[in-house]
């Protein structure tokens, strides 16, 4: 049952790009598509667009369905609507899946028009910079000079950032959630244990699996799995679990029968299915990768010198992989630019996975800051 | 950390800015002020503010508000880097007063702090008549006040002494009419210009 807030039945849209992208890894990646979704009108001026950039296991379906029989909306739904906080009566909401993605962009599973051959190994690892010279292709194309915002949370949230920096006049308001300007060790050592899951899997063959009609489920799985444990707090796992099971007694085997293994098992069987491994060792790489105050915080500070966007950030204070000191520091550097900043610590228990939440004061925040950006310049 | 809505500090503060100051509000809580300070002085204002609904009410008054606890200091801002820093009707409420007045000394160029006087003649009355004093300026009860550490003009003269902070400029009102005849006994609200010696 779709709710009258919805923006109801969508269509993806493809974007095919005629520049060759230069890369960061100093390779070019040519003729490649995006698969993106809007929202909402664009207006005359072409003043009123945002981009909302995704994370890591995100996509560009954002909100809506594709189908009346469709079970889930897109992963942002109960943000983005007609009337909803981020309101597509106002303002013209777009998705794009980012490049090496695997829901229809450009990536490790397309097929290399050079060799005719699914990319695979081959594909190069973008950079969250790259991603973001893409998007601006895409932007452009749709006869946008400057975007209203750029929005995200998590790895969206550095996208968000890379935006603000890399072009510093295409857009008025950054708004970055649940993020932080680099990864941590700690961030980085999660990120090395998926990928390796996923790189031992046999079935993974160095990435060149799709022609031998393999998937490496099993370092998928196993990556997922571990992905979904920090994106939740001890606190809401006690909550939502605690030590229960599905049967009385215990089993003495080893077929999941604690609550939480369920959870974790059912999500890693649901994202084998929709998502690509290829794709996944990528965006973690990409994650790794991104530092634009290279490797010395203080230096975020005068790399914030040429960012002309206001800004908005929130984080949430059990989330301990993007923690909110991360944020801060984010704050600290604007601030020394005397930028405009809002800066938000939104009480919640759920951990990393609390931006993708329905909250009611984060949304009463997104909300406002949106109205705000309609009345101000 | 409510703000009182008698704006009676508002014009003396704004007569302490400068026009086109750096301003920080420490515990903005609707950003009133620093909304006031913008229409008077055209000044850049930051709003710090602990409170989620006031932190939402500074939002929706267009105010670039930033979400921190001020008992964990400053560490965000660096040395110098506003001209002015305000703590009004705030103190009363803090915590640690001596590592806060240290932070903000450190920020602002200046600081204006404003309390209500503890030694305001209305306070006396009701205390001498065995009761905590409630006032326009004091609207709790004992039972439910934020407020730790009430003040008189007195004892803040003597705390800016013993912490080597010079007082640029003060003044006692009471109702908006300033008081100049035993202002620590006449006197409702105080307001301080301050700067480290």
């Amino acid at each position: 049952m779709q709710d009258k807030n919805s923006v109801g039945i969508v269509q993806s849209k493809i974007f095919k790009s005629e520049a060759a992208l230069l890369l960061d890894c100093g390779r070019k990646l040519e003729n490649y598509e995006l698969v993106y979704e809007t929202y909402g009108t664009l207006n005359q001026k072409k003043d009123n667009a945002i981009l909302v950039c995704h994370a890591l296991s995100g996509n560009h379906h954002l909100a809506g369905y594709y189908t009346k029989k469709d079970k889930h909306p897109g992963w942002w739904d109960n943000l983005i609507g007609p009337g909803k906080s981020l309101d597509t009566n106002k303002f013209f909401v777009i998705g794009v899946n980012n490049l090496g993605g695997s829901h229809g962009s450009t990536g490790p599973k397309s097929i290399n028009p050079k060799t005719n051959k699914n990319w695979g190994s081959k594909f190069p690892i973008l950079s969250v910079a790259d991603w973001v010279n893409s998007q601006k292709e895409l932007i452009t194309h749709l006869g946008i000079k400057k975007l209203k915002a750029v929005l995200g949370g998590s790895l969206g949230g550095m996208q968000a950032l890379q935006w603000s920096i890399q072009f510093p006049d295409a857009l008025d308001h950054t708004i970055v959630i649940a993020a932080a300007a680099n990864l941590t060790a700690q961030n980085i050592a999660f990120n090395e244990v998926a990928r390796q899951s996923i790189l031992t899997d046999p079935d993974f063959n160095q990435g060149d699996f799709y022609e031998k009609k393999l998937v490496p489920k099993r370092g998928l799985r196993l990556a997922r799995m571990l992905g979904h444990i920090t994106y939740l707090s001890n606190d809401v796992m006690k909550t939502k679990f605690g030590r229960k099971t599905k049967t009385k007694g215990y089993r003495y085997n080893f077929e999941p029968e604690f609550e939480v293994e369920s959870y974790l098992n059912y999500q890693a069987d649901k994202f084998v299915n929709e998502f690509d491994a290829n794709t996944y060792i990528r965006m973690t790489k990409a994650l790794d990768y991104f530092d634009p105050a290279k490797n010395n915080i203080k230096n975020l500070s005068r790399i914030f010198k040429k960012v002309r966007s206001q800004f908005l950030v929130i984080s949430f204070t059990s989330d301990w992989r993007f923690s909110p000191d991360r944020s801060k520091e984010i704050v600290k550097a604007l601030l020394d630019n005397n930028i405009k900043v809002s800066y938000a610590e939104i009480d919640a228990a759920s951990g990393h996975d609390a931006f993708l939440m329905s909250n009611d004061h984060y949304h009463a925040i997104l909300k406002n800051y949106f109205l705000k950006m309609l009345n101000k310049k | 950390m409510k703000r009182n809505n008698k704006r009676s500090d508002f014009e003396i503060i704004s007569n302490w800015v400068g026009d086109r100051s750096k301003v920080l509000d420490l515990g903005c809580g609707d950003g009133a002020l620093l909304n006031y300070l913008a229409e008077r002085k055209n000044i850049t204002g930051f709003g710090i503010e602990k409170d989620k609904d006031n932190w939402l009410l500074s939002l929706k008054n267009n105010i670039d508000v930033i979400q921190m606890d001020l008992e964990a200091g400053l560490s965000g801002f660096e040395d110098g880097s506003f001209d002015v820093v305000i703590l009004s009707k705030t103190i009363q409420s803090m915590h640690n007063i001596e590592a806060l007045m240290k932070e903000m000394l450190r920020v602002g160029r200046e600081v204006i702090v404003t309390f209500p006087n503890f030694g305001y003649w209305r306070d006396r009355l009701q205390i001498l008549m065995g009761q905590m004093p409630i006032s326009d300026e004091l609207p709790y009860q004992w039972f439910d006040t934020p407020n730790v550490h009430l003040c008189t003009v007195k004892d803040f003269d003597q705390f800016c002494f013993e912490h080597k902070i010079k007082v640029l400029d003060r003044l006692v009102v009471t109702k908006n009419r300033s008081v100049h005849f035993c202002p620590n006994f006449f006197g409702a609200l105080a307001l301080y210009q301050l700067v480290k010696k």
